[in-house]
């Protein structure tokens, strides 16, 4: 492998995993950060990025981004949401694996990883179907997904057809040391609904999901937890209270994470409340009182990740009466800016919020990444923090243009995003 | 994020009829003002006016309807416009042709409005926010949302029975409001019209959430709800309604919140009686007073016709307003 040697110089390293935030130079070869602070002995640098000004960060790790490839091309594709990544400083994209072909044989890891590579943008990892064709009822070949590569077991959104299928599910997948992750929804709370419970759903008529469909299904999943000892890591909790039950089970020793979403902690029920399908979310926008709890559980790293739960669409997917419409968000363009709106806001420290997007993710993942230190392999992301710019759809690096965040306000660009310390993106050069 | 009022012109007056919400006291008491100068209209020997000759007016509706469809054909044709009624049965929709795609082949059309009924709330305002410029849209129902043009008849119809004051009145709703979309625009229009008091009257399991909101005064118990009252509203129970658990039957419905002569007799002694229809005699109420003295369910039907036609009117009489200013 011939990669270049590179020294980034001036810039303000921060790093979370290592407890750095100050001016220091990074030097990177092989695909590995080979010095921090002074140069290395004999280290002649093919290339040399001026960092003045810049912030160097571990490249950013997506927990949950849908790339629509297999079977939804007409809404985005490997090669479109990877080179997208990369230019939002995205050095690692976790799918979940309702594609279709549904990811639950070895033959879809390895179409979808065949793809990345030749993209050669940002890296992508799967989660494996926890249960064949992701059906509820039949378990998947874990082991062999495992195998595979997958980094761990989902069912996605859909439901497990009964707590006894959960429970061996949770036993199997324990046996090989797999992570499951879980969509806390209790279905038959929030079947037909597709707005948060409360005012405005009552206001618009829309059929509601309740509060209780996510904690409902939180308890349950806890206490098949605690019963099987399986590793879990609860995705997009959107309600303050799920976010208390999993404080009290980390607290008590459960081998739990968690993390929500971008549009949960930025936007609530009432941004819906004039039928824009861009404010369509499942789970849906909650409340304010569940907005504050998600920041708190932020801060205090109950909820380790925050992600961009990004679903790229075809503009037809929005264009119908709100429930018919498609949920979801275009999330790659905003996972940066908005971590370091949450810091412009203090709502996070500028090490908290990166920390959500590079080391916390990459721990739930139990991946190498999101980590400057010697060694470690060269993901970084260099951005301009004092770059300010608005969000317009037609300048979105993302095949899906479908954001609930269009005309906002926006900070930080990505200059530079290096993957295994090659250069996947500089800004002006494409 | 805001948006302007979709049904309001920057004049202030109707350019859609979507949803209570959203209007005023005087556009609300314009509607009912118009309606009542057409009330005559269907008394005379030809039972027509010429306000709306040559426009052209589709009925379309994605769920079933008899008795609003018909209303709105009626009110259409005694304004003298040319009405096409079509009804996009599910399996047509299932064949492909996006809500979008309906619309715009309808616009080629030359169609002056759409009076659209859908399953799904906002489709209404999602039309609105797609058709040309020069279209009007009428929601005939959507969803649970709203079905202004019933409110505004049911508005009618009280002030007829009751006067202009609505601050003295107490109305209360009884029923299913969780699924009712009359409700809801009866609701708001109630409060616009500064109605001393709305109550709504069901048990928990058909009570929305957070309902306070709208600004009603909530009742689990229809004695209760119905002291005093000088209208009672009661709304049409699904059968549905004992599948998804939300009532164990029809006749415990009946014996709790069905409405009978004594249950009515802590009301007001003039209490006016009131039904959208169709009704379920025996389940939410007893014929007696289905067809007792005090019902005026039969003259709602009357009135809609009139409602309708000033609903209509308005909206595209302001049209015509503006495509004069356009040539002169």
């Amino acid at each position: 492998m011939n990669t270049p040697r590179i020294r980034i110089s001036g810039g303000r390293l921060i790093d979370p995993a290592n407890r750095i935030d100050q001016l220091l130079d990074l030097y990177i070869g092989d695909g590995q950060i080979v010095a921090i602070g002074n140069t290395p002995d004999g280290f002649t640098p093919d290339i040399s990025l001026d960092a003045t000004g810049l912030c160097i960060v571990p490249g950013l790790i997506d927990l949950c981004a849908r790339l629509r490839e297999p079977g939804h091309e007409y809404k985005a594709s490997i090669d479109s949401e990877c080179r997208a990544a990369a230019a939002c400083g995205i050095t690692t994209l976790c799918c979940p694996p309702d594609t279709d072909p549904v990811i639950d044989t070895p033959a879809v890891v390895e179409l979808i990883r065949h793809r990345a590579q030749q993209v050669a943008a940002a890296r992508v990892v799967v989660l494996g179907a926890l249960t064949r064709g992701l059906n509820g009822r039949h378990l998947s070949e874990m082991h062999a997904l495992k195998q595979a590569g997958c980094v761990g077991m989902s069912n996605a959104l859909h439901p497990l057809k009964s707590t006894l299928v959960e429970r061996r599910a949770f036993e199997y997948a324990a046996t090989f040391d797999l992570t499951v992750f879980l969509h806390a929804d209790d279905m038959a709370l929030s079947a037909g609904g597709c707005i948060h419970e409360g005012r405005i759903s009552t206001r618009l008529g829309l059929p509601g999901i309740p509060e209780a469909a996510e904690t409902v299904a939180v308890a349950r999943d806890l206490a098949l937890i605690e019963q099987t000892g399986v590793r879990a890591h609860f995705c997009r909790l959107t309600t303050h209270r799920a976010v208390r039950m999993i404080a009290r089970a980390q607290f008590d020793g459960l081998p739990v994470t968690a993390d929500t979403a971008m549009p949960y902690v930025y936007l609530n029920e009432v941004d819906a409340a004039d039928f824009g399908a861009d404010y369509h979310f499942i789970p849906p926008l909650r409340t304010l009182e569940d907005r504050d709890g998600l920041l708190e559980g932020l801060r205090r790293g109950t909820l380790s990740a925050l992600c961009s739960d990004h679903r790229p669409h075809e503009p037809d997917a929005k264009r119908a009466p709100f429930p018919a419409t498609e949920p979801g968000a275009s999330g790659l363009d905003t996972l940066l800016p908005l971590s370091l709106k949450l810091v412009e806001s203090a709502q996070l420290s500028m090490t908290d919020a990166v920390a959500r997007i590079t080391v916390g993710p990459a721990r739930i993942l139990n991946l190498p990444y999101g980590d400057l230190g010697v060694g470690r392999c060269a993901d970084v992301c260099i951005f301009d923090p004092a770059a300010s710019w608005y969000l317009d759809e037609a300048q979105m690096h993302s095949q899906g243009k479908n954001t609930p965040f269009r005309g906002w306000e926006m900070p930080g660009k990505v200059r530079y995003t290096l993957v295994d310390g090659r250069i996947a993106y500089a800004a002006g050069i494409q | 994020m805001t948006t302007p009022n979709l049904q309001i012109r920057e004049d202030g007056r109707l350019r859609h009829f979507l949803s209570i919400e959203g209007l005023n006291h005087n556009l609300l008491t314009e509607i009912l003002d118009t309606a009542e100068s057409f009330t005559g209209v269907a008394e005379q020997s030809v039972k027509k006016v010429p306000l709306l000759r040559g426009r052209t007016i589709v009925n379309l509706f994605f769920e079933a309807s008899t008795r609003t469809r018909t209303t709105f054909e009626l009110a259409a044709k005694r304004l003298s416009a040319d009405v096409l009624n079509i009804n996009v049965s599910a399996s047509s929709a299932v064949k492909g042709e996006t809500l979008l795609d309906t619309l715009r082949n309808l616009e080629a059309m030359h169609v002056d409005m759409f009076v659209v009924r859908h399953c799904d709330s906002g489709t209404a305002h999602f039309i609105a926010r797609h058709v040309l410029p020069h279209v009007t849209v009428i929601n005939a129902g959507d969803g649970r949302h709203a079905h202004p043009t019933q409110a505004m008849l049911d508005m009618f119809t009280i002030r007829r029975e009751k006067g202009l004051d609505f601050s003295r009145l107490t109305v209360a709703i009884v029923g299913d409001i969780l699924h009712s979309r009359v409700a809801r625009s009866q609701i708001h229009a109630l409060n616009l019209l500064s109605t001393g008091e709305v109550r709504i009257v069901a048990p928990r399991t058909l009570i929305p959430a957070s309902v306070e909101s709208l600004g009603v005064r909530v009742f689990n118990d229809l004695r209760e709800g119905l002291q005093d009252v000088d209208v009672v509203i009661m709304l049409r129970l699904q059968r549905e309604r004992m599948q998804g658990a939300m009532l164990p039957s029809e006749n415990e419905y009946y014996r709790l919140y069905g409405l009978t002569e004594e249950k009515l007799s802590v009301a007001k002694p003039d209490v006016t009686v009131m039904h959208p229809g169709p009704i379920n005699r025996g389940v939410e109420m007893d014929s007696q007073v289905a067809d007792g003295p005090r019902s005026v369910i039969l003259q709602q039907v009357a009135y809609g016709i009139a409602t309708r036609m000033a609903v209509m009117s308005m909206a595209m009489q302001q049209r015509a307003v503006q495509n004069s200013n356009e040539y002169t």
